[in-house]
């Protein structure tokens, strides 16, 4: 059974003239590990609001169609009922800390589950490890660097423990380092069986760790696939999504020798080359 | 131009945030700052309009000690785009926003509509006029924030994490701006993680690593150096990672470049 599944969802936010979602369809099996991107004010992070309940539960607005997370309805599930099932990074994190240390912060989800206290200080630990910022538990959130803020966020989603992951840009205020490590954790969190969906608009980051990339434009669904078919699809390039540079090159390859070359990485590329001179 | 000599911060937690930082930007320069997380690049940016002072060495902005002035005298020459766009907005909508520091500067109401009218449409904000800035999208919002300071015309522009939340199409438009801008004489800095964006748009990097700075140069140059990023969490962009990879005797981060060394080795081969 599908873990998420969204059904002819349209939204529009209270107070607004112009919906932001119009008939989304969507749906993720378990352990999928799913790209959402494009343009700017596209609906990316509507979606996401939507996949756990805020939207329309917190926001109010105009909602139609469905969304079913793990088998309960958004509309009929209390929000943090939901929160346990479904974690989600905000864009902007630092709008979303407000306790005094890091360690409270990050062990403020997993107190409210009423966890055990070993169980609690374990999570919490865990997941500051996990991000590299156990040197930072005494700190106020307050005092962080923008990135060290970014990692807070994400430690404390980690504590969570929740089934589904949904990351909305993530890596924005990351160090490539870091970004680099968030996103293969999700991938290995994803391996063992985790949902999850993020957004990000670099794309030459992610392409090559995601099952599948799903494309918004105007508050529709436009093109989801394999990372490959929707990065090298008439579409996308028509949008001004950012191609990776090695998905340019490889284009510009395919059309000066007449092959068709459908790389992602600079690996992928690079071995072909050596390949072919060898 | 700026001059910083032996700039050192601590925000009194037994470390510096800033260690013995010198650098000197010279009027009408482009360039990126760039290094880890914590490395201390949003510390340095805000000593440049004066909202930090130095507590060792001296940062002096065309000619004035920070020390000897004031934010508001600063702000007029510095523009400062924060690194958290809910940081800087405030007002009840996009036009009063992006108005409000053209007033305070006392304008004349022809001259701020002309302002305004700018930087709605060279940052396509017309349809959001008159929405809050609070129901925008991340990448709106972040556009709001660069908009309005951008509209009050400082001389030195900063902009701290200009890029998050903009698709390619955005990244594109806004390195526009900045290079016409700095066509004209403006000295723009760039705080950024975003290494694609200053390998295609940004001829100066400088990499901050723990409170210092570690390499400063043409970013050519400095972007295909693997010591540089290892000691500063950057990973290169993917052409020159590519050009590694190749064993390119020149890695290189332009993408003609890089289309005709294939080229050349494919066709080496079917000879
Ligand atoms: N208000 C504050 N109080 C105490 N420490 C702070 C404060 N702001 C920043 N710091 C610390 O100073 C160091 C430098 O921070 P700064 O914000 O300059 O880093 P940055 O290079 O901009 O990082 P990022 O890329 O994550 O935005 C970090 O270790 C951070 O934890
Ligand atoms: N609280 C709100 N009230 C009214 N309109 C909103 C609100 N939040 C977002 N919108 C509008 O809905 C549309 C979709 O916004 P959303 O935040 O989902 O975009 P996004 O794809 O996440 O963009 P970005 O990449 O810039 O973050 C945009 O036109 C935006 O202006
Ligand atoms: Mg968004
Ligand atoms: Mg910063």
């Amino acid at each position: 059974m599908a873990i998420i599944e969204v059904k002819g969802l349209c939204y529009t936010y209270p107070e607004s003239e112009s919906p932001s979602l119009i008939d989304v369809n969507f749906k993720a099996e378990p352990g999928e590990f799913v790209l959402v991107t494009g343009p700017s004010g596209c609906g990316k992070t509507t979606f996401c609001r939507a996949l756990n309940g805020l939207i329309p539960n917190s926001y109010g607005g105009d909602f139609k169609g469905e969304v079913m997370v793990d088998g309960l309805l958004t509309t009929s599930t209390p929000v943090y009922e939901l929160a346990q099932r479904v974690g989600l990074v905000f864009q902007n994190p630092e709008n979303e800390l407000f306790c005094t240390t890091v360690e409270r912060e990050v062990a403020f989800g997993p107190e409210n589950l009423a966890l055990p206290r070993e169980e609690i200080a374990m999570r919490v630990e865990e997941a500051l490890e996990i991000v590299g910022i156990s040197h930072l538990k005494e700190k106020s959130p307050e005092e962080l660097s923008g990135g060290e803020q970014q990692k807070v966020a994400i430690a404390a989603l980690l504590a969570m423990k929740p089934k589904v992951l949904v990351l909305d840009e993530p890596t924005a205020n990351l160090d490539p380092v870091s970004a680099k490590s968030v996103l293969e954790l999700m991938h290995r969190l994803n391996k063992n069986g985790v949902t999850v969906i993020l957004v990000e608009h670099r794309l030459e980051m992610v392409s090559h760790l995601v099952d599948r990339c799903v494309v918004f434009e105007g508050g529709r669904i436009v093109a989801d696939g394999s990372p490959r078919e929707v990065l090298y699809s008439d579409k996308v390039s028509e949008l001004g999504v950012g191609l990776p540079k090695v998905v340019q090159v490889s284009k510009r390859l395919s059309s000066l020798i007449g092959e068709p070359l459908r790389f992602l990485t600079s690996d992928e590329l690079a071995s072909y080359v050596r390949g072919r001179v060898a | 131009m700026i001059r910083i000599e032996g700039l050192t911060y601590s925000y009194g937690d037994g470390v510096n945030a800033l260690d013995g930082v010198d650098l000197e930007v010279r009027d009408s320069e482009l360039l990126a700052i760039v290094g880890e997380n914590g490395a201390g690049k949003t510390t340095l940016v805000k000593h440049l309009n004066g909202l930090l002072k130095p507590q060792r060495g001296r940062v002096i902005v065309e000619g004035v000690d920070t020390k000897e002035t004031t934010v508001a005298t600063l702000a007029k020459k510095v523009g400062l785009v924060f690194q958290n766009p809910d940081h800087m907005l405030f007002a009840e909508t996009v036009e009063k926003e992006l108005s409000f520091a053209l007033i305070n500067f006392g304008l004349q109401p022809e001259e701020i509509a002309k302002r305004v009218e700018w930087a709605l449409i060279e940052f396509r904000l017309s349809n959001y006029r008159d929405r809050s800035p609070f129901t925008l999208s991340g990448g709106e919002k972040k556009r709001v924030s660069l908009a309005s300071v951008l509209c009050y015309d400082p001389q030195i522009i900063i902009l701290d994490e200009p890029t998050t939340g903009q698709d390619n199409l955005q990244k594109t438009r806004l390195a526009s701006t900045l290079t016409k801008l700095n066509r004209q004489g403006k000295t723009v800095i760039v705080v950024t993680h975003d290494i694609e964006f200053v390998a295609d748009f940004i001829p100066r990097v400088v990499v901050m690593s723990r409170g210092k700075i570690i390499a400063d140069g043409p970013t050519e140059e400095i972007l295909v150096r693997k010591d540089v990023m290892e000691a500063s969490s950057i990973l290169p962009p993917q052409l020159a990672d590519l050009s590694w990879k190749m064993g390119l005797n020149t890695p290189s981060i332009n993408s003609e470049i890089i289309v005709e060394e294939i080229r050349q080795m494919l066709r080496g081969e079917q000879k």
